[in-house]
């Protein structure tokens, strides 16, 4: 293959990885714009999402379609509720201070992680796609008689590849419609911007919280459903996750969604196309050295206005 | 004589307003001067450009004829310049001893003796003595404002600024507060932020008054308490209340 | 002062004494709590009594581990030099982290100390030609040779990691009642204070992550001379979590408590993988657990309960 298809194909791989990790960071960047938590046990949320979608495809009959849907709606739905009773029962106890909460989270990652592995074992299990046909794109090329299209071989996507895209793109819409939009939106707005004042004003912080908990947990188990029929659902699939998560709401300015989303787009497809034409562990190294660094040197992130 | 401490054009704003404007300011050693104004006056943010919390936007602070201004914080308590809260800000889970240990410290070393010594010397003079094994936040309120003004004492400053010492503290403590001003006046110079009045015309040997940022009046308290201007600003309603 | 220097040489002694009495199964685990309890002491040392929330400490344990290991494997320098080479590369290391990550606090601190680690645990993978990536390498028995004595030999070995231990405990003991082990405890307690009592806050952190560095390179270099091996996996994001379990369980901010923990969590995780995989389950009921009802950890608890003066 020749450098231009190789290329659109990198973007294309790199696109469903950003989508997917736009979704799974819009869930962390909103638990800390609205809590001001950092929730280290997310990544294991996204496995969980995964490995739910396994056992529920795997206890429904009637196709990979119907197995899907049911995996898509119960998914974010258990793993949401887990995350709400955790946030009740542990952060809730030590009033979220930040630094308590990362140490507590951290417990919380090896006890769902581990207790996967207990129950799920140590396998790395496929879920089959709903739909799967294989898309071979054409490419343009200039030869000596003008240009010609034609289908490079291994140029080729599928449309379930297409579908996450665009899966992800309407849910972080749906997100941001929400929050702007709806009377639940103000709320977390109010909560965020002021939780004393919210209390004063007859909201229940600690519900809000225990939802924005939940929520954010639930989006990390939808990216997960989405990402099954592509990778595989593995106990141990949460650490790699989240620390992409982590670079993306830190380079995108810590709790706001758009440059979240600004920020996903850029590392995952600078993730694919480093990782095609370079070794993926450079890539890691120099994304996790540029977060370290924009946290000391832009703490605002790199798209994120100065607060205050 | 030169002056020990001295400003010129010092100003800060904060988002476009004018805390602190053009202050030209100057203390002589040994003196006891009193800062006053109304809230809101700049006192505040004056003292923390003197002490380094906060960065000048212009202007200089030079303090024994060495321009401090680009210094940060600790560089100027080192300097023999010392600061104590207005909001409380001891080591609340260390004992009172401990607290005072610190503030003498750096100045000792690792001298356990010398630094007994001052410890006790400190606490002795602030009517702590006794306290010294209490920790810090099992301390009243009261005796945790005093505890600050020993922090100050035991790092044996020539330039102590005091940040309304006496809020919070009982009539006794008070006294006792006065008392202990007016043994240390010749020993080290003391720049005093004070709301209370009676306190002011007692110590102060000189007042400065404030008001939205700029220097309104300065003077021997007999001088400032007759002074139109001032009365009008900030006095009129303090005298009224008697 | 006279009561705690009894019960801290005390423990230097009983372990000394533990030497000739434990079976042979014991005896190679308390070798080994010896050698990890040095790597909590290094941690206590930024966490429990500066108040630097590192999660990135395994750096310096690989930084240690990686310096000796790697002078071996491609020089014949000799344990000795690669021990002090380890000790240049933890502060080395340490130093840099914190020039930088010291002009962050709190969670932004705690961020960059875990990228920071991230991105030397891969630097380990990246230049597998060196340092044979994930699988790891095994340092010759033939150049773990103190003075004639083989680190091999059990009985050579536990005294070594006696000696490692007994030297990073009493010389922590000593720090924490140094001027400057107080002044680390006023910065916990409350920096800005700190500084207006002109002391310079960022020197003394900057020093305080030096040592922690150290001293946890001491016992990555330790450890893999003791046992002969080198791994990415020591680089890893858990082994960062393990010193602040260790600390947190032991009680942080008091001399004894890191080797407490470490103890008591090496035996739990050694008595339940013995059960199931799933071992690291304790590790992380440990951590909730401890966070919600035992902050202060067991020494932490002794001193609030019953002698406050436990340093």
């Amino acid at each position: 293959m020749d450098f231009g298809p190789h290329l659109m194909l990198a973007l294309l791989e790199g696109a469903v990885l950003a989508a997917v990790l736009a979704l799974m960071a819009s869930g962390l960047s909103l638990v800390f714009g609205v809590m001001r938590v950092v929730n280290v046990a997310h990544g294991e949320f996204y496995m969980l999402g995964a490995v739910v979608a396994w056992a529920v495809a795997d206890l429904v009959g009637g196709g990979p379609a119907v197995g899907f849907i049911a995996a898509l709606i119960l998914a974010p739905l258990i793993v949401g509720g887990l995350a709400a009773a955790a946030d009740m029962t542990i952060l809730k106890r030590i009033d979220y201070d930040p630094e308590r909460t990362i140490v507590a989270t951290i417990g919380l990652l090896y006890v769902i992680q581990q207790l996967t592995l207990m129950g799920y074992g140590p396998e790395a299990r496929p879920v089959a796609p709903p739909f799967n046909t294989r898309i071979a794109l054409p490419w343009i090329e200039w030869g000596a008689g003008g240009p010609s299209v034609y289908f490079p071989w291994g140029l080729s996507t599928t449309s379930y590849k297409l579908f996450v895209i665009g899966a992800a793109a309407a849910l972080i819409l749906a997100i941001r419609l929400v929050l702007l939009h709806s009377k639940a939106g103000l709320v977390m707005r109010a909560t965020q911007l002021d939780s004393e004042m919210a209390t004063a004003f007859g909201i229940p912080v600690e519900r809000v919280y225990a939802a924005v908990f939940g929520v954010g947990a639930g989006l990390a188990a939808l990216a997960g459903v989405l990402i099954v029929p592509i990778q595989q659902a593995h106990y141990l699939m949460g650490g790699e996750a989240l620390l992409l998560s982590f670079i993306v709401v830190i380079i995108g300015g810590l709790g706001s969604l758009t440059g979240t989303i600004v920020a996903a787009v850029l590392i995952g497809m600078s993730d694919g196309i480093i990782s095609v034409f370079f070794s993926p562990t450079l890539a890691k190294i120099l994304a996790t050295l540029l977060v370290a660094l924009v946290l000391v040197f832009r703490p605002q992130g790199l798209f994120g206005a100065r607060e205050r | 004589m030169s002056p020990i401490l001295e400003t010129r054009g010092l100003s800060r704003s904060f988002h476009g307003l004018r805390a602190v404007h053009d202050v030209d300011f100057a203390l002589e050693a040994g003196e006891i001067r009193a800062l006053i104004g109304p809230n809101g006056a700049g006192k505040t943010t004056f003292v923390s450009m003197l002490i380094g919390r906060l960065a000048a936007d212009a202007g200089q602070v030079i303090f024994e004829g060495r321009d401090i201004t680009a210094l940060p914080d600790h560089r100027r308590v080192a300097l023999g310049m010392a600061y104590t809260f207005q909001i409380t800000s001891v080591f609340s889970r260390l004992t009172a001893a401990e607290n005072v240990a610190l503030a003498a410290r750096r100045r000792l070393g690792g001298d356990r003796a010398a630094v007994a010594r001052e410890v006790a010397t400190a606490l002795e003079r602030t009517g702590l003595a006794g306290q010294g094994e209490v920790a810090a936040e099992d301390l009243s309120y009261g005796h945790q404002r005093l505890l600050e003004i020993a922090m100050g004492l035991a790092q044996h400053p020539r330039l102590l600024i005091l940040d309304e010492p006496t809020q919070g503290l009982a009539e006794t403590e008070i006294a006792a507060f006065k008392a202990l001003v007016r043994d240390l006046a010749g020993q080290t110079t003391i720049l005093l932020i004070e709301h209370n009045m009676a306190v002011v015309m007692e110590l102060a040997h000189r007042i400065t008054v404030l008001n939205f940022g700029e220097v309104l009046a300065e003077g021997t308290p007999a001088a400032i308490r007759a002074d139109r201007a001032v009365q009008e600003a900030y006095l009129g309603t303090e005298a009224a209340h008697g | 002062m006279r009561a705690s220097l009894a019960l801290h040489l005390g423990l230097v002694a009983v372990l000394f004494a533990l030497n000739f009495v434990l079976p042979a199964y014991a005896h190679g685990n308390i070798a080994r709590v010896m050698t990890l309890a040095v790597y909590a002491i290094g941690y206590n040392i930024a966490f429990g009594y500066t108040g630097l929330l590192s999660l990135g400490h395994a750096m310096f344990f690989a930084a240690g581990m990686y310096g000796a290991g790697l002078l071996l494997r491609f020089t014949d320098a000799g344990a000795v030099a690669a021990f002090g080479v380890a000790l240049a590369c933890g502060a080395g290391l340490a130093l840099v982290t914190g020039l930088l990550a010291l002009r962050t606090a709190g969670v932004s601190f705690m961020i960059v100390t875990l990228m920071f680690s991230q991105a030397c645990a891969l630097a380990i993978l990246y230049f597998a030609e060196y340092t044979r990536g994930d699988e790891g390498f095994v340092i010759a028995a033939a150049s773990r040779v103190v003075a004639g004595h083989d680190l091999g030999d059990a009985q050579v070995r536990y005294l070594a990691a006696w000696a490692l231990f007994s030297a990073a405990f009493l010389f922590s003991l000593w720090l924490v009642n140094r001027p400057m082990g107080k002044v680390l405890v006023a910065i916990r307690e409350n920096e800005p204070r700190a500084r207006l009592l002109g002391y310079d806050t960022f020197r003394l952190k900057l020093g305080a992550l030096v040592i922690s560095g150290m001293v946890s390179a001491a016992s990555g270099a330790g450890y893999g001379l003791f046992f002969g091996y080198a791994g990415a996996s020591f680089a890893g994001v858990q082994y960062s979590i393990f010193p602040l379990l260790w600390v947190l369980l032991g009680g942080a901010g008091t001399v004894i408590g890191p080797f407490l923990g470490t103890l008591f969590m090496f035996y739990l995780i050694d008595l339940s993988s013995g059960i199931t995989d799933a071992y690291m389950l304790i590790a992380g009921v440990a951590l909730i657990g401890l966070t919600l009802f035992a902050p202060q950890g067991i020494a932490g608890e002794l001193r609030r309960r019953a002698w406050r003066g436990l340093p």
